[in-house]
């Protein structure tokens, strides 16, 4: 089973952080461990994501779009439709479920685009708890309403001023955080990267995803799915999708990575195509860095897939050969965008508009008795003015 | 006998406390950082914590990480640390020490690493984010080129894992005396003692207190409850408040003499 008891998959994850943690990611994983055999832990999770979240969320078949692209049907798993438009609730509900078992009175937690932190300060409000998010100060200048979203839901906005000003810069803000607090504060880090336990625990409240997909696939087709594509930036969607069909060894799994303006440019999030094995925030992991092994910019149109680093498990997914990774740039990301407004009136979120690129693409090589599911992993309202911006410059 | 136990022997007798400064290579400049290593010596620093600037450095507050930035704009890499101590080992016998992100050592390969780093005259390395946990993939290569490794350990630490901790330092034990990061606030000095102490009792290692000191006096009344005291984000603001390279020195040299003169008084 991945992972390992310290959180190795195969030579990825780990555990590369301060001391001063690791008796808190210790306690962590003790907890996590009980309380997912414990029935009414899982009782409760199970009744939010029923009444709150609005799961299961529906696995939709793409009429217009498989027609348009005349090859294998294109499925879409609609996690767009759930509470607050994106499967970041599915992690923060069940973390916030650990942090209140564990007595921790505040959370903690870092945002790129804003989605995770209104996904953070949404559980913190329903739950209870104090939230402090931190965010790159370039990000809420362009991410301002996500920013009012988050202060409405009772949540303290952290500016960071550091580095690149942008996720990566906020996360290490949140790791420093609780460096300092981890006696009475939760950490709830948004994908499946970090330290282990979080590429574990992440996993394990995205999987809702994957295991939703194999039973609608079951009652709609009557076996399983050809090929999954899902978008990856830290991997948290598609970790969620890929992690329950990993011993169906006939599904075939593709992650969409972003392509920003190209990898030859060298602008782009493509860690696993691109990056080097590295350690970035606690987890080792492919990580795009310069030779001196300095951490390097990344750019993506959409802010969630802009990350350095990747989740450990896609790591070892890529290396195995388990799962495969493209990508997709920032024109055919917007390409796609278009399309699935214009085809199906779903306007999806940027960061999945790179998994509907690259599944137009691959239907188009397939048979049409085949089928695929894509991750439809957030909505794209947030994303109107700057689609807005790149469509009518 | 390795630089570190040397250096310790002689503290011990002369009955004076170890005093480690941490400088950032590269920060103002490669040559300019050189200097203030010299100064930092001459003004009475036992150990030198040499930091390699790295982009993304988790456990340290805002004065190291600016420090960082500016050293990584003006050049500063791995390799240049390596030339920049193999050229101060020409007139410099004191230890000096690699504070280093487990990031920098993966990427030159940790056997080249310890390698290089051994051969140009490092004595010991802190590698802050390789715990206990990770600690098998650099512990033994340290070991087999003669260099210390130095673990941390913190007030979070449960007795057992201290145990550990210690049997697999060498050279000292970095006791960091506050959960936070570099540069924050300093803890009690009643609390770090009781720390330092069960410490000690399980190790016969010289044990440093470091994080969070900023001033003479809390120099002296740590290092009395310890076997020496690491400053660096202080020592980095006081060399960098400067309006050049010239008056970093000064400054420095003026702050770590009035350390020095304080922790004397014990």
């Amino acid at each position: 089973m991945i992972p390992d008891r310290n959180g190795h998959f195969g030579q990825f994850g780990g555990q590369y952080v301060i001391e001063t943690l690791m008796p808190a990611l210790k306690e962590l994983d003790v907890a996590f461990n009980k309380a997912i055999k414990n029935k009414s832990f899982l009782k409760k999770l199970e009744d939010y994501r029923s009444s709150y979240i609005g799961r299961p969320s529906p696995l939709y078949f793409a009429e217009r779009l498989t027609k348009q692209s005349n090859g294998a049907k294109i499925y879409l798993k609609r996690e767009d439709l759930i509470h607050t438009g994106a499967h970041k609730i599915n992690n923060t509900i069940g973390q916030a479920l650990l942090a209140v078992n564990g007595g921790k009175r505040r959370v903690i937690a870092e945002t790129g685009a804003g989605q995770h932190g209104v996904a953070t300060a949404t559980a913190a409000a329903l739950m209870n708890l104090k939230c402090d998010v931190y965010m790159g100060s370039r990000d809420m200048t362009r991410q301002e309403l996500n920013v009012f979203r988050m202060k409405l839901l009772g949540a303290r906005v952290n500016p960071v001023d550091s580095g690149s000003k942008t996720l990566k810069d906020a996360t290490s803000e949140a790791i420093r955080d609780w460096i300092a607090t981890s006696a009475d504060t939760h950490y709830i880090l948004g994908s499946a990267v970090g330290p282990h336990p979080f590429p574990k625990i992440v996993r394990e409240f995205q999987s809702v995803i994957g295991h939703e997909t194999k039973f609608q696939c079951m009652e709609v087709e009557g076996r399983l799915p050809d090929c999954l594509v899902a978008c990856v930036g830290g991997g948290s969607n598609s970790i969620g999708m890929f992690s329950p069909f990993y011993n169906d060894k006939e599904v075939d799994m593709v992650g969409v990575e972003a392509g920003g303006l190209g990898l030859a440019s060298g602008r782009h999030g493509a860690s696993l195509a691109r990056g080097k094995v590295g350690t970035l925030h606690g987890t080792k992991s492919y990580v795009m860095i310069n030779n001196d092994g300095q951490v390097q910019e990344t750019h993506s149109i959409s802010a969630g897939l802009d990350y350095p680093g990747v989740g450990p498990e896609h790591s070892f997914y890529k290396d195995t050969g388990r799962a495969q990774y493209v990508s997709a740039t920032d024109k055919q990301a917007l390409s796609a965008f278009e399309k699935l407004s214009k085809l199906e009136g779903i306007l999806p979120a940027l960061e999945s508009s790179h998994a509907v690129a690259h599944a137009i693409k691959l239907a188009a090589k397939m048979k049409r008795s085949e089928f695929i599911v894509v991750c439809l992993s957030g909505r794209g309202d947030k994303d109107v003015s700057v689609a807005q911006q790149a469509l009518q410059p | 006998m390795n630089r570190i136990r040397t250096t310790f022997n002689k503290l011990q007798e002369k009955k004076r406390k170890a005093l480690v400064i941490f400088l950032t290579v590269g920060d103002p400049s490669i040559t300019g950082s050189a200097n203030l290593v010299k100064a930092a010596c001459e003004a009475g620093a036992d150990i030198i914590e040499l930091g390699v600037p790295f982009s993304d450095p988790l456990a340290d507050g805002p004065i190291i990480q600016h420090s960082f930035t500016r050293a990584i704009a003006k050049g500063a890499t791995l390799n240049k640390s390596m030339e920049m101590v193999e050229h101060l080992r020409t007139s410099l016998d004191t230890p000096l020490i690699y504070m280093i992100s487990s990031m920098l050592v993966l990427n030159m390969g940790v056997q080249v690493f310890m390698r290089r780093s051994a051969s140009v005259g490092v004595d010991g390395v802190i590698i802050p984010d390789m715990p206990l946990e990770e600690a098998s993939e650099f512990v033994p290569y340290a070991k087999s080129t003669g260099m210390s490794s130095i673990l941390l350990a913190t007030p979070t630490s449960t007795s057992t894992r201290l145990r550990s901790i210690v049997s697999t330092s060498s050279g000292f034990v970095y006791y960091v005396n506050v959960s936070g990061v570099t540069g924050g606030i300093l803890a009690k000095p009643a609390e770090v003692s009781r720390s330092v102490a069960k410490i000690k009792r399980i190790t016969k290692l010289p044990v440093l207190a470091g994080f969070g000191i900023k001033d003479p006096k809390q120099a002296r009344v740590l290092s009395k409850v310890c076997d020496g005291v690491i400053i660096g984000s202080k020592a980095i603001e006081v060399a960098n408040a400067a309006s050049n390279n010239k008056n970093g020195i000064k400054a420095l040299d003026k702050f770590i003499r009035s350390v020095r003169k304080e922790m004397d008084r014990n």
